[in-house]
């Protein structure tokens, strides 16, 4: 079965950064477009909910 | 000893940041010790073993700020309290900017997103990069503390997705000549890199941009990678995109040395790949499957620059920028002074250093030894010949990584030059994307401090430094080298090549 080709470096990248908001700023200032998002631990950070609610959704 | 517990309910803020406000309050007077971090389980064990212990820690959550202070005076403490708010609101004003919250929020803002950087803690980091590959994304996991399994299960399922997961513990990789985590402004050019090890990876790309050429793309692995337990899986991915892009026409394999059985897989398919192929397994010893025939060997990170740029028809010179600097100066060793002591910030710069020194004849102890044998009875106390990882995790319990904030390598520093028997302190400093702004400033105070020790008491230490960056990083490379040229530190733009010149200062020291 052919899978299809990863084209990581075929395209310019775009960037969604979870977690140091450093990272994020050093890739927009090389002019890389960022999604940043406003991370929490989820659930309260509570491990065995985590796990829960992944097997829920 | 006055002890205080601050707990700010679902307040979160990313670990560096967090760095940033303690080393504000160990700045303030009367201020003994600090901690700043969030609840999470493996924090609340820090502050136990800190010494602080109370209901307040028992009931944080990972969403919660501790900030737990030591001070000499209630007074002291309370300074932190009411100036706690202000330092506190300049991100929090930032964060509440940006309204999304997930992962899933993201991708719908932007659906092109192709990667995603993910530095959370390692806890959480596993489910968030899974996520990610089911999302199509590749994923750059510069987190630690994940485990072998989830690694193993994250990379098989970028297998099948056909998907890159560099890391987790990847504190680098260059894409289209776009720096991920830490790493340095290079052009752009036909070497192509897969490192194990961040640091590596710099001083390689480093190394190819100040020889004047430049690097298709560099993809960090982490560590464990080339491990038996992995098999290689991102390194196989890496050698795939590399070998089907246009523009490498070289590709260097850096890392520790594999397991065995992921290096015969290795060695299988390097055999299929049309393109020149240069490993590099720093502390290889012997023989390696498949050297010579199947890829060229390189034993340094200097040789794999060597004989990469030789491979696309270039010259290598090492002398190119940034100059050396050489300080000619006479040294005057006491007699009891005989021992050379390293403080490295950079992983591979200690493990490459030892290397070479032992294949010198040195005994070299370290926290990061080639051999087990070798290993200091405990980080902070040298013996004979040592050096220290300072990124080591015995040092970086609530503390940033010496990339990031030198004043444990400065402490470090002094302790070495009050020990009557050191001759010579070997250093790196490493530049780039999210590292320092100032590293050399950060330690120069105690680099004259340590000679100032040595000096009152009839001695002189010599040191010695490697510089890993190039001119297009923003701490500006020629103040930085500058900076260490005026306090009397003899530099070179590779470890290698420092090691190799404190090599003949210890032979000469022998012989004296």
């Amino acid at each position: 079965m052919d899978k299809k080709e990863n084209q990581i470096i075929n395209q310019p990248l775009i960037v969604i950064n979870l977690g140091l908001e450093d990272f994020a700023k050093n890739l927009e200032i090389q002019d890389v477009e960022v999604i940043r998002v406003n991370w929490k631990p989820p659930a309260g950070g509570d491990k065995q909910m985590i796990d829960l609610l992944d097997q829920l959704l | 000893m006055f002890n205080d517990v601050i707990l700010r309910k679902n307040e979160y803020y990313d670990s560096v940041f967090l760095m940033s406000i303690n080393n504000k309050i160990m700045k303030e007077p009367g201020i003994i010790q600090s901690a700043v971090l969030m609840g999470s389980t493996a924090n609340k064990e820090v502050l136990k073993d800190l010494g602080f212990s109370n209901d307040l820690i028992d009931n944080a959550t990972a969403n919660d700020l501790i900030v737990a202070i030591a001070g000499d005076s209630p007074e002291a403490i309370n300074s932190i309290k009411e100036n706690l708010t202000a330092w506190l609101s300049n991100v929090k004003s930032n964060q509440a900017d940006i309204e999304i919250k997930s992962l899933k929020q993201a991708i719908e803002k932007n659906p092109s997103a192709n990667m995603v950087s993910i530095s959370i803690p390692g806890e959480f980091a596993a489910n968030e990069a899974r996520m990610s590959l089911t999302k199509g994304l590749n994923v750059f996991l510069f987190s630690d503390n994940v485990s072998i399994q989830d690694e193993l299960s994250l990379k098989q399922l970028a297998q099948q997705e056909n998907l890159l997961v560099m890391g987790p513990d990847c504190g680098s990789s260059i894409i289209i000549g776009i720096g991920l985590g830490f790493s340095n402004a290079v052009r752009q050019g036909s070497i192509g890199l897969i490192a194990a090890a961040g640091t590596g990876l710099q001083e390689f790309t480093c190394m190819v941009h100040n020889a004047g050429y430049g690097i298709s793309h560099a993809i960090g692995t982490g560590g464990r990678d080339l491990s038996d337990d992995i098999g290689g899986l991102t390194t196989l991915a890496a050698l795939d995109i590399l070998e089907k892009d246009e523009k490498t026409k070289v590709i260097v394999v850096l890392s520790k040395p594999p397991g065995k059985i992921t290096l015969h897989k290795l060695s299988e398919r390097m055999k299929t790949i049309t393109k020149p192929i240069i490993g590099c397994f720093i502390g290889a010893i012997g023989i390696i499957e498949g050297e010579g025939t199947i890829f060229r060997r390189a034993t340094i990170i200097n040789e794999a620059v060597h004989f990469a740029i030789d491979e696309i028809g270039g010259d290598f010179s090492e002398s190119k920028t940034p100059d050396v600097v050489l300080q000619n100066i006479e040294i005057h060793f006491s007699k009891n002074q005989k021992y050379l002591r390293g403080v490295f910030a950079g992983g591979t710069f200690c493990y490459q250093a030892q290397q070479i020194l032992t294949n010198a004849g040195f005994r070299i102890f370290s926290n990061a030894p080639l051999k087990k044998e070798d290993k200091l009875a405990h980080p902070d106390s040298s013996q004979s010949h040592t050096f220290v990882d300072m990124g080591d995790d015995f040092y970086m319990i609530g503390r940033p990584h010496p990339m990031i904030n030198g004043s444990q390598r400065a402490l470090r520093i002094i302790k070495e030059a009050k020990d009557p028997q050191v001759a010579i302190i070997l250093l790196d400093f490493i530049l780039g994307f999210n590292a320092s702004m100032d590293p050399v400033g950060e330690l120069v105070e105690a680099i004259l401090e340590a000679k100032h020790i040595a000096t009152a008491e009839g001695r002189q230490i010599e040191f010695i430094a490697s510089i890993c960056g190039t001119d297009g990083d923003p701490q500006e490379i020629d103040l930085q080298i500058k900076l260490l040229k005026d306090c009397g530190v003899t530099i070179f733009n590779s470890n290698a090549a420092a090691v190799l010149h404190t090599i003949q200062l210890l032979k000469e020291l022998n012989h004296g």
